[in-house]
Order: structure tokens, then C-alpha cells, then sequence
């Protein structure tokens, strides 16, 4: 299913747009390039396709306890999973729906202020000044970190009573009398949001540093000739020389955002409250700890769909954009 | 172009503020793995009344953490290095080829992104398990199967910014090559791979970051002999205690030789993302 | 292409194959002379439980000649790694389970069933505590396992502070729980520590209250009835302890991996319901003299239906799959675990109790804490729901109990109606 995109998007998505003279210059028809990419295609096909397909099968499946064992003779319930996945009224339906809002707003306020940070800490060091390779190798940094050990930080500075972040809050800058909870409750959402941004962003920061190097000084000394300030010329040299990388990177943040499992996992060990209950999350309890994965299964693929179409759009609203400029 | 004092204040304001938001979680790291147990369980201090190194002494009985961190480094710099090799075989076939079907692998690929490892975890391991049983080659519980499956999960970012680089370098190269009487192969070997270093480095770091810090699939398809260090490290989490102080003290010792190898790669990198992904 | 091309491809291919392979771990069960044996974590680490299960699997080598390859599996990580084994018929050969998942694995088909022929191979049926046994599957099958550990919920309670207080003997009705924890409340301790954010102590302990006020989770059926008013009281009358009482720490509320423990042992609380925490209360350096060891509270007044119930049948039960190649073998390990000489050696290290009767006069099992959990185990504990849902309900009842903890942390009221509409949607999200 996920080949069914329009090809004539793979060509873009592949960044590839090339003139046509070396497809000219080989007519015939070579074995080589299939060859090459057979390790590829064999690997993708095994660990991903072929499982992806078996799990779309499991979702028409009544996979609970009594059927794992053998799961083949599991019995065929057609859409009934999806029907309790699409059923809002449901409390299974009714929770999916929260857990896919609260998703959906994690993944957009994520990947925005993580890109938001990226770019300024990117631009900020783009000439330059005495540190500027300190700063660089300590905003890399938590991308090099494993997750588990960054998140399992954050767990601890998180913690009501002997935690760092209520310590400061509560007992330096008295701020609140009452320390607040971060772990459970309405700011656990907000407990996500920063380590999920503290994990993204210097990415973000990696990509547009890079795309960067690829602004001509000519322009920036140009913009500066015509007396422009720094947001002129953020405005009106650097962003627009960033869009290529821009387009890419916010969609991989997106995709990587909305499918991040390992750090509410990590974060709340687990079973994440309700205010931050991821969608990746609520699969995995609804598979695992309630023993129903065809049920999981529906609501994966469900999701898989809706990611699809998400990037389908992007991809074709962003080529005509460039197309038509 | 000078910077005006304004421009230069608020650079320092907004930089600082940065490196404070990256940098406290990391000293919180390094001073809670030199408090005693009793200590980080009470109130939180900046500094550690009475420092001690036990936690990194204690924190290798707790766990088998050397084994873990052993796992890890095979599982991660093996899958890195095939998810390379193989990445560079297919981004030569789409940037050097027209050919049949090339949009749809290409297509293909970047969209294995999107699938929510939590569709096929299941079926993946049953597939492991059945293969293993059919074969004899064991997948479940090995570090092999864990090796095939993270080197799946950094391929297609990796091809896809491999194409990006091997289109950056000119085929003038290639041209000269072949009419020298080089073939295909011995192109990419010769000319087009000495060409790519930094983007092929820039690959080989983020494949191996990739299987380093993966959790779920490690958790299940792993058992007690080839568990990496992601899982792992949730045994200091006992039916006893959080032993906070060795977690910490263990999450620095196993985090310093990766960052510091990142951090002396980053200039490739960064080369990489710009000739590659970013052009 | 030339040939030579091809023959390079190849060979790549080829040694990336065999480099591969190189790395794989090895696979254990070949289903000869070895064992492999999923224990759980029962002591302070890991590590500590493979030091002290080492000793007696070597012992068990030299008495049969078969090799036990023991790997202790986290608690987090356990039923889903048992759910991976059962799904695919690969895996250990023998497992430790928490005996409340027992009729949830047996529903999966995969466990060796223990008929009576079966519990003969292993010393017999007649060896084991009657109550321990009757919560290893469901009642109208033969169990899916024999049990191991016993444990109960006891109420542990900090001598020093009751002396201080001046409270001369432990609670004994939740209303003076209430009482003497308001006592014990001030100057940043607590009267009482609970384990707010773990859905399976929120859920046994929704059992255990639900007992007493003459509530069920499920009916006869099997269908799950987690708002009748009886669950609903029992529900708020655990909350109450922190929500109106005051006794308990609010942040409790996020406690999931045991800090309520810490707690009890650092003084900051002076009392806690658990079960057997002896063992770990020593690995925190309190002495077993600092703390004495109670049943768990009654309600003053037994509400209608209410049952003399305050503790679940708690405790680690041993299995074997069925996809075991070495069954003999397997059974064989069983009746040496649940054989005298161990049940005393293990169970004394962890302070559990004998899962058989002969050993249960063992002076190793005499303290006051074994004395305790022994009379509750054998006069007023319960088994869990015996049903294929019972994984199922420990998730959601007791997520539902963590939310309603964190609004009580929160100040936020919590109500019957909030209560029951918790418990509702519970209910709902059964299949």
C-alpha cells in the first residue's frame, strides 16, 4: 500500500531531478542497477513490507489471549476492529480519538519550536566568535546521547519532591508555594513537550547549520550593502535559501515526532497519564497490556493512513509551490 | 557587515539561555552519579554534600552493564557499517541510472519512514522465530536479528541522503573513469566513494546512532545474552529501588564515548547533511 | 556488467551474510541436557537474584545432570516477554509468573496444564498450601502452574514513630488507620506510604478493599462489573486515604517503582501496606527491629456483603511451556524448586513464605513478619479473579486508580460520581 503513492511525487521526493542526458547516454537496458539495489529492496521488503502486510492481516484477526498461541486459526472478524477503532461513542474508540488529539498537537508544537530553536541557534553561530565551537559540540550533544539515558534524566529532574525543576521553582525562585507535578496530571504534557524538543531540536540545529553553508556570503554582503538589518536578512536571504532543507527536515520531524514512542516510554515508564498519552503509546497498551493486538493492529494501520496522507499532501503542496515559482 | 551592539547582546542572551537549557540535565547527570543512594533519594542539592565514585563501582554488579554495553557497540557499529555498504549500492543505482521502477523504490523507501514500528513489532517476531525454526539460523534473541532490523531502520534516511551526495559530484569524474575502461563498480569504488567520505561518514554516524538508542524493539527481541544497553539500563529500576545515582553513573559512562565520537565526527556530518540531504 | 563485477557484488553480499552471522548470540534450549529458565526479579537487582539462584541450579546439575541456563527477566518486562514466548513457541522452557497472570497465560493454551497426574510427577497435589495452588489458573481447569513464593499484604508500621506519638498498637480498622496517621502526619512525614502510579498495587489493593465492602470485579460469568457501588466505595475509601484523610504523602501519587518502600525505610512514612518487605526494607538498612509487622485494616463496621478479606493470595507461581523439548526435564526442575530443602533456602532469602506445607514449620519462617503473613495467607486472603481478563483488569482498574490519585494530589475532589465514571470507562475498554 505504501507504493501506491503517485510516481511522478517519487521523483521529487528522491530529490533527483536531474537533465535527461545521462538517461540518454544508457539505452540499453541494464541488469546493473537491479542488482545493486537488491540488498536494499530484499531488507526493506523482509523488515518491513512483508511484517507491515502481516500486520495489516492481523488486523481483520480476533487476536486476543485465547488466539496468539496460534494465531493463523485465529478467527476472521472482517472490519469489526475497525469498527470499535472508528467508534467514537466506545470508550476504546473515544480514547484513541484523545490520544491521536493530544498527539497531533505534541507533534506540531514539538517539531515547531524544535525547529524554531534549531534555526536560531544555527543562524546565531553562523559567524564566527570566540566559543562558537563549545557552543556547537553542546547543542550537538543530546542528539548523541541514547534516548534512554537523556529521558531517564529528565525523569529524575521531574520528580515532585526531590527533583531539580521543583527545586528551583519552589524553593530558589519560590515561584509556586505548592509543588507542582510533572509526571502525572495536566503537566505531564508539558513535561513531555520540553524533552521531546531537548531531544529534537539540535537536529534540527545539525540540518540547518549545514544548509547554511550552502547560503553564498555574496547574498548576506549584497542585503548588507542595501542596509538591511538582521531580520531583513534573515527574511529575505536566509530562510528562503533554507527551504529546500527546511521542506525535508519538517517533514522528517513530523514523521519521527509523531511516531516517537521512547520517550513517553521512557519518561513515565510505561503507562504515560492521559494528558500525554501518545498514539504510539496507547498501541502498544492496547496490543500489549490488554492482550488485543488485532485491535492495535486496526488502530496501527489506521494511523499508518493517516500518516500517508498527511505526506502525500505535503509532498504535492510543496512541489506545485515550487513548480509554479 | 557588523553587528550592531543589540544584535551582539541578544545573541549572547539567547545563546546562553540555550546552552543552559541543554547543559542542566547534563550536570544533573554528572553530579547525581557522585551523590550516595540516600542522597539523590532526598531533596535535590546542585552539589553533592558528600561526593562519592560508589555508584560507578556499585553500578557493574547491579547489572551486567559490560555486556550490555558490549551488545550495544556490536549490534550498533555492524548494523551501522552493512546499512552502509548497502546504502551505497542502491544510492549509486538511483543517482547514476534511469531504470524501471526507480520511482517506486524510491518512493518506497522514504515512506518505510512513516510505519509505526508497532504494526509490524509483532509480526516481525514472529517471522524471526519461524525463520529461525525453519532454518536454523537464530534471529530471535540473537544480536543478528537485531542487527538486520535496525540497519532496515536507518536505510532509507541513509540512501536517500547518499543519492543527494553521489548527485553533488559531477559525473565529469565518472565520464573520465569509464573512458580510462573502468566499469561500473570500480567507478564507485575509485571515484565516486573517495568523493563521498564526508557524506558516506555522515551516514555511518547517524545509522549507528539510530540502533543505539532504540528501546522497543530491543526490549522484545532481545533476551538476557544480546540485551543492549537501551534496555538494559532499565535494571537499575528493581523490584527493590531506583538506584538513581548508578543509572546516572552509568548513563555518563556509556554516553561519553559516543559523544565524544560524535562530536569529533560532527564536522563530516555536517559536511555530509550540507552536500547530501540539504542541497 | 562483466563478470568480474558480478563476482565482487557477490561477494560482498556473501561476507556481509557470514560477517552477520558472526555476531549472533547463542540460542539457548537445544532441547538436550540444558534448561532455560525465566526467573523474576525478587531480590535487589538482577544480579543479585542470578548470585542466589546460581547455588541451586549448580546443585540441581549435579543431581540430574541437567544444565539450567536462568535468565532473571525484569517485572516490567516479564508478561510481555511470557506473551512473546507463548505467541511463538520459542523462548524458556520454565517460568516464574506473577500467580495473578496465571489464568491469563493459561487462557493463551501454552502453559503445561498440572493435572493430577502432572502434580504427582511433582511431589504431588496434596504438597502444596490449598490457597496458594487455588490461585494458579482457573477454578474448573487444572492449574496452569504450582505456586513458588507465597506472599500477603501485610501492614508494616515504623515503631519508633507510633512510640513517639505515643500510639501503643497498629491499626486495626481503616478508621483508625485514619486516626493514628493524622498523629504521625506533620514535620514533612507522612502516616501512611501507598504506591500511587503502579496500576498493579492500585489494583490489588481495589481487590482487597473491594472484598471487604462486599464488592466483585467480575461476575459469575466472567464479565467484568467494575462500577457497582460496592467497587465504587472501595475505590474511594483507598483514595480517601490521601484524598480526605490526609495521611499520605500527595506525591505518592507518582510513585511507581517502589519509592513508597524507600520511604517507609528512610522514615519519611510510618506506615505501608506491601507484601513481604522485610528483605528489601533490610537492603535499605532498616533493622528489623525498627519496624513491626500487622494484618491489614478492616473497615470498623463490615459494610453489607463486606467479606474478611485484607489481602489477595499473593505470591510467584513456576510454570512450563508446553513448546518445551525436554518436558521430563522441566518437571523435574519444578519438584526440585518446590522441593523442602529450596522452598526453605529460597524462601528464606527473599522472606516469602513456603508455597508447600511441610517446611511451614520451619523456625526460618518464625519472625514476626512470616508469622504474620502466614496466618493471613492461611485465615483471611482471597485469590484474585481467577479469569483470562485478569492481566487486563490490573491495567485498567489500575490506571484508573492512578488518575483518580492524581487528582486527589492535585486537590482536584474526587467523588463517587468521579469514581465511578473512572471505574465505567474501565469497564467499557474490556473486550
Amino acid at each position: 500500500m505504501a507504493t501506491t503513492t503517485s510516481p511522478p511525487a517519487a521523483d521529487r521526493v528522491a530529490g533527483t531531478a536531474r537533465p535527461a542526458r545521462s538517461a540518454a547516454r544508457r539505452p540499453r537496458r541494464s541488469l546493473l542497477p537491479y542488482l545493486l539495489l537488491a540488498p536494499a529492496v530484499v531488507l526493506e521488503l523482509a523488515i518491513h513490507v512483508i511484517p507491515m502486510l502481516v500486520g495489516a492481516w492481523m488486523s481483520l484477526l480476533e487476536l486476543t489471549q485465547f488466539h496468539i498461541r496460534d494465531w493463523s486459526g485465529a478467527p476472521f472478524v472482517g472490519l469489526d476492529n475497525y469498527r470499535v477503532v472508528f467508534d467514537v461513542n466506545s470508550a476504546a474508540g473515544a480514547e484513541l480519538l484523545r490520544s491521536f488529539r493530544v498527539t497531533v498537537v505534541y507533534t506540531v508544537l514539538s517539531v515547531g519550536l524544535s525547529w524554531m530553536l534549531g534555526t536560531t541557534a544555527a543562524v546565531l553561530l553562523q559567524r564566527p566568535f570566540r566559543g562558537r565551537a563549545v557552543l556547537r559540540a553542546l547543542f550537538l550533544t543530546p542528539y548523541a546521547l541514547p534516548v534512554y539515558t537523556a529521558v531517564i534524566t529528565w525523569t529524575f529532574l521531574f520528580q515532585r519532591d526531590t527533583g531539580l525543576v521543583n527545586h528551583v521553582l519552589v524553593d530558589q525562585l519560590r515561584l509556586v508555594d505548592e509543588p507542582p507535578f510533572w509526571l502525572i496530571g495536566d503537566n505531564s504534557f508539558v513535561a513531555l513537550l520540553i524533552v521531546s524538543i531537548w531531544r529534537t531540536w539540535p537536529f534540527a540545529f545539525l540540518c540547518v547549520m549545514a544548509g547554511l553553508q550552502n547560503v553564498p556570503d555574496e547574498l548576506y554582503e549584497a542585503a548588507a550593502m542595501d542596509g538591511a538589518g538582521f531580520w531583513r536578512r534573515l527574511r529575505s536571504v536566509t530562510l528562503p535559501m533554507l527551504r529546500p532543507v527546511n521542506l525535508v527536515l519538517l517533514l522528517v520531524l513530523f514523521l519521527w515526532t509523531f511516531n516517537d514512542f521512547n520517550t513517553p516510554y521512557v519518561l513515565f515508564g510505561g503507562s504515560a497519564p492521559a494528558e500525554a498519552d501518545l498514539i504510539s503509546l496507547h498501541i502498544y497498551r492496547s496490543s500489549f497490556q490488554t492482550w488485543d493486538f488485532g485491535t492495535g493492529s486496526a488502530m496501527s494501520v489506521v494511523l499508518l493512513l493517516f500518516l500517508l496522507l498527511v505526506t502525500a499532501g505535503y509532498l504535492l503542496l510543496t512541489n506545485r509551490r515550487r513548480n509554479d515559482a | 557587515m557588523r553587528e550592531t551592539a543589540a544584535e551582539r547582546w541578544s545573541r549572547r542572551i539567547v545563546l546562553t539561555l540555550l546552552a543552559g537549557f541543554v547543559l542542566v540535565p547534563l550536570y544533573v547527570m554528572v553530579s547525581s552519579a557522585l551523590k550516595p543512594l540516600q542522597d539523590v533519594q532526598g531533596a535535590f542539592t546542585w552539589w553533592p554534600r558528600r561526593p562519592t565514585l560508589q555508584a560507578f563501582v556499585d553500578m557493574w554488579s547491579t547489572v551486567p552493564l559490560g555486556r550490555y554495553l558490549l551488545n550495544s557497540l556490536l549490534v550498533a557499529s555492524v548494523a551501522a557499517i552493512f546499512s552502509v555498504s548497502v546504502a551505497i549500492f542502491a544510492a549509486y543505482a538511483v543517482s547514476r541510472y534511469r531504470f524501471r521502477g526507480r520511482q517506486v523504490f524510491s518512493v518506497t523507501v522514504l515512506s518505510t519512514q512513516m510505519f509505526p514500528g508497532i504494526l509490524f513489532l509483532l509480526p516481525l517476531f514472529l517471522i524471526y522465530v519461524n525463520l529461525g525454526n525453519a532454518t536454523g539460523i537464530a534471529l530471535y534473541a540473537s544480536r543478528t536479528g537485531l542487527i538486520i532490523t535496525y540497519l532496515t531502520f536507518s536505510l532509507p534516511f541513509s540512501i536517500w541522503m547518499l543519492v543527494g551526495y553521489f548527485d553533488s559530484i559531477p559525473r565529469g569524474l565518472d565520464e573520465a573513469a569509464q573512458v580510462d575502461g573502468a566499469g561500473p563498480l570500480r567507478t564507485l569504488f575509485q571515484v565516486v566513494l573517495p568523493a563521498a567520505v564526508p557524506g558516506v561518514v555522515a551516514v555511518t554516524v547517524y545509522a549507528f546512532m539510530t540502533a543505539w538508542g532504540e528501546v522497543l524493539f530491543a526490549s522484545v527481541l532481545t533476551n538476557e545474552d544480546s540485551r543492549t544497553l537501551a534496555v538494559g539500563l532499565q535494571g537499575y529500576s528493581t523490584q527493590f529501588n531506583v538506584y538513581w545515582n548508578q543509572v546516572m553513573a552509568a548513563s555518563l559512562v556509556v554516553s561519553v564515548p559516543v559523544v565524544a565520537g560524535f562530536l569529533a565526527l560532527q564536522r563530516y556530518f555536517v559536511a555530509g547533511l550540507t552536500a547530501g540531504a540539504v542541497k | 556488467m562483466s563478470r568480474r563485477h558480478l563476482a565482487i557484488l557477490t561477494a560482498t553480499v556473501l561476507a556481509a551474510a557470514s560477517l552477520t552471522a558472526c555476531g549472533s548470540g547463542d540460542e539457548p534450549g537445544d532441547g538436550g541436557k540444558t534448561l532455560t529458565y525465566w526467573a523474576s526479579n525478587q531480590g535487589a537487582s538482577l544480579e543479585a537474584d542470578k548470585e542466589i539462584l546460581q547455588p541451586e541450579l549448580d546443585k540441581f546439575e549435579q543431581q540430574t545432570g541437567i544444565k539450567v541456563n536462568v535468565e532473571v527477566v525484569p517485572w516490567s518486562d516479564l508478561l510481555n516477554r511470557l506473551l512473546a514466548a507463548a505467541t511463538t513457541g520459542q523462548g524458556p522452557d520454565v517460568v516464574n509468573i506473577g500467580n495473578t497472570w496465571s489464568a491469563s497465560l493459561q487462557a493463551t493454551g501454552a502453559l503445561v496444564e498440572f493435572d493430577d497426574a502432572t502434580l504427582d510427577k511433582v511431589g504431588g497435589k496434596d504438597r502444596f498450601v490449598p490457597a496458594a495452588l487455588a490461585a494458579a489458573g482457573a477454578p474448573d481447569k487444572p492449574p496452569a502452574a504450582v505456586p513458588l513464593y507465597s506472599l500477603a499484604y501485610a501492614l508494616y508500621y515504623n515503631k519508633q514513630s507510633f512510640a513517639d506519638a505515643g500510639i501503643t498498637a497498629p491499626p486495626t480498622t481503616w478508621e483508625q488507620v485514619a486516626e493514628v496517621g493524622r498523629k504521625l502526619t506533620g514535620d514533612g512525614k507522612w502516616g501512611l506510604a501507598v504506591e500511587g502510579a503502579n496500576p498493579s498495587e492500585n489494583a490489588h489493593h481495589a481487590f482487597t478493599f473491594g472484598q471487604q465492602y462486599g464488592g466483585d470485579w467480575f461476575d459469575a460469568a466472567g464479565r467484568p462489573t467494575f462500577d457497582t457501588p460496592q467497587n465504587v466505595a472501595a475505590v474511594k475509601r483507598y483514595i480517601d486515604l490521601m484524598a480526605v484523610d490526609k495521611i499520605v504523602n500527595p506525591s505518592n501519587a507518582e510513585y511507581a517503582q517502589n519509592q513508597s518502600v524507600s520511604d517507609f525505610a528512610n522514615g519519611k512514612a510510618a506506615m505501608l501496606l506491601w507484601q513481604a518487605a522485610g528483605a528489601n526494607l533490610k537492603s535499605q538498612n532498616m533493622a528489623a527491629d525498627a519496624y513491626g509487622v500487622a494484618p491489614v485494616p478492616f473497615p470498623a463496621t463490615a459494610p453489607a456483603g463486606g467479606k474478611r478479606v485484607n489481602s489477595m493470595v499473593a505470591g510467584i507461581n513456576i510454570a512450563v511451556f508446553k513448546h518445551t523439548k525436554n518436558l521430563d526435564g522441566a518437571l523435574e526442575f519444578v519438584k526440585f524448586m518446590t522441593s523442602d530443602t529450596e522452598q526453605v533456602t529460597l524462601n528464606k532469602t527473599y522472606g516469602s513464605l513456603p508455597a508447600v506445607g511441610t517446611v511451614a514449620a520451619d523456625p526460618a519462617f518464625a519472625a514476626d513478619e512470616q508469622k504474620v503473613l502466614a496466618q493471613t495467607l492461611a485465615t483471611t486472603a482471597a485469590p484474585l479473579p481467577q479469569v483470562p481478563e485478569e492481566s487486563t483488569f490490573e491495567t485498567l482498574v489500575g490506571t484508573a486508580i492512578k488518575e483518580l490519585f492524581a487528582d486527589a494530589a492535585s486537590g482536584r475532589p474526587v467523588t463517587e460520581d468521579s469514581v465511578r465514571e473512572k471505574l465505567t470507562r474501565a469497564q467499557q475498554q474490556m473486550r
